[in-house]
């Protein structure tokens, strides 16, 4: 079967706008991605007609809205093939169910114990740990990566010792486009018993995610990465993990009983959700995952990996170019600089002709630290782009660079 | 001339381009022969923050005018900054504390101007009144 760019072009209506007079070409997905029809008329339907609070009430309102946020909460779980949807535990995003497990493991973390890290995290999946190695006195190390944007897993197994309380690494980098192999990486830390957290805030839109088979004891992503909305989250927890681990915030849901003098808590995953969570947001998160399985997160994946290589071949032709993130397990994201050129000035003038890209560190300035740069340009793909869109961004690259030289 | 004078003539000289490119194209161009800031004040206490590429604004008076130099590593904010100075290099602290700045609306440079911009276009805005304010103290406590 073909892949049905076109049907999907129509359902973003976003893409069809001109900037400057120009056809917009959105090469920003890694920061966001863009939302079908599907999923803004589900956020409007569910505000226009089935609003209520959630698990508190008597009414129809109520028990209707109660039951599609748990209706997706299970399609969430379906989709990442977790054991249980108690395990699903809804967010404001990654960073959010980063800080959220780095919070409750705080008291598991004490002096002496190691947290470990990579090189090519997001800030986001580097501070909480810096933090809390700080405040408990543990170390913080660092998994190196190699010359190719690929982690150092030699140097991985030597760090992986008792000491260490858990290995927090990307899936996918948002700099490098690095896949990690997770599954081996899981395994190699299981084998002398460290837990993962897997940061899947790129992964989750480029391939197929299963937690079980990877072995994550758990896996956080953002809504509004796999063209979903803004503000829902996920963190995945192995229920063993989640039962273990203190509840995060407290009041609202995840209050079972309470007396002035003590308070005893409710059952996962409402242990971790306090106050009114965001329904619109996860059942909006619901018919992004619906509308990807539609397409096919394969189908998504092949189509992708097209573009990147036809970006990175044209883009290796213009004098000068150097890109970051060589691997040979790749995904979505293109990085580069150009000699001579400062990636502002470029992504200036790419702006100018409607390419939208991003430019600077990417919340990633201690990996700009290693490779010795300030920052890049990024173009990164999503499942709408097109062979000709790489074809604009390379003659804009083209022409920017003539103007700048 | 006058700051005023001298806006109006950037006024002119942007008035001239009907394409987008042009007016780069100039941007570039002034930022390709911007006086460097000698590379003693290219350091961190010169740095603006809020900028994505770096940009280093230093100040001295003489004769009671505020003399500015500047560099950055991007060249749009080169020519940017360059832009600036051109206007307010070479005025008294006065001059340039009761200056319009509403001459960037008029060369459509004022989607710089939001403070999330990378280029810092008000970063460097608020330095250069910074420093004339700084100027402006000192002289009348002396």
């Amino acid at each position: 079967m073909t892949y049905p760019i076109d049907k999907i072009r129509n359902d973003f209506p976003i893409l069809n706008q001109k900037i400057n007079g120009l056809p917009l070409v959105y090469l920003d997905n890694a920061a966001t991605t863009q939302k079908p029809k599907a999923v803004v008329s589900r956020l409007s339907d569910y505000y226009l007609m089935e609003n209520a609070n959630v698990h508190r009430g008597v009414h129809y309102l109520s028990i209707q809205a109660t039951e599609e946020y748990e209706k997706a909460r299970q399609y969430i779980a379906d989709y990442i093939n977790a054991e249980k949807k108690e395990e699903i535990i809804f967010t404001r995003g990654t960073t959010e169910s980063v800080n959220l497990l780095a919070r409750v493991m705080a008291p598991w973390i004490n002096k002496g114990d190691d947290v470990l890290v990579t090189a090519m995290e997001h800030h986001s999946n580097l501070v909480p740990w810096q933090e809390i190695c700080r405040e408990r006195n543990a170390r913080l190390r660092i998994v190196p990566i190699n010359a190719d944007g690929s982690l150092d897993l030699n140097f991985l197994d030597k760090l992986l010792k008792p000491t260490v309380k858990l290995l927090a690494v990307t899936h996918i980098s948002n700099t490098l486009g690095t896949i990690n192999p997770v599954k081996e990486i899981i395994k190699l830390s299981h084998d002398k018993g460290v837990p993962v957290l897997i940061d899947g805030a790129q992964g989750i839109a480029h391939n197929p995610v299963d937690v079980q088979d990877m072995g994550a004891d758990f896996y956080a992503f953002s809504g509004h990465k796999i063209y979903g909305p803004m503000g829902i989250g996920v963190l995945y927890g192995r229920e063993t993990w989640l039962r273990r681990l203190p509840p995060y915030q407290f009041g609202g849901e995840m209050i079972e009983k309470v007396t002035f003098e003590e308070s005893t808590f409710n059952v996962l995953p409402y242990k971790y959700e306090a106050g009114t969570p965001n329904v619109a947001g996860a059942i909006g998160l619901e018919a992004a995952l619906r509308y990807v399985r539609q397409i096919g997160i394969e189908e998504i994946d092949i189509h992708e990996k097209q573009l990147l290589a036809a970006a990175t071949s044209q883009l290796e032709q213009i004098e000068g170019v150097r890109i970051f993130g060589t691997a040979k397990e790749k995904a979505g994201v293109l990085s580069f600089l150009i000699n001579g050129i400062h990636p502002y000035d470029l992504g200036t003038l790419l702006d100018q002709m409607g390419v939208a890209v991003r430019t600077g560190h990417h919340c990633a300035e201690p990996l700009m630290d290693t490779l010795g740069i300030t920052g890049t340009v990024r173009a990164s793909f999503g499942m709408y782009n097109t062979l000709e869109e790489v074809d604009i961004f390379i003659k804009a690259v083209k022409q920017a660079v003539k103007m700048l030289r | 001339m006058t700051i005023k004078e001298k806006q109006q003539e950037v006024i002119d000289a942007f008035s001239m381009f009907d394409e987008w490119m042009d007016k780069y194209a100039y941007l570039i161009e002034l930022g390709k022969d911007l006086p460097l800031a000698d590379e003693k004040y290219k350091t961190n206490q010169y740095l603006i923050s809020g900028c994505q590429s770096r940009v280093w604004l230093q100040a001295e008076m003489k004769d009671g005018k505020v003399i500015l130099k500047a560099d950055s590593d991007a060249v749009i904010t080169k020519g940017i900054v360059s832009l600036l100075i051109d206007i307010f290099s070479g005025h008294t602290p006065d001059e340039i504390l009761n200056a319009d700045w509403d001459f960037l609306d008029k060369i459509g440079l004022k989607e710089h101007l939001s403070p999330t911009r990378a280029n810092g276009l008000s970063s460097m805005i608020r330095q250069i009144q910074l420093y004339a304010k700084a100027f402006q103290i000192k002289n009348n406590s002396n």
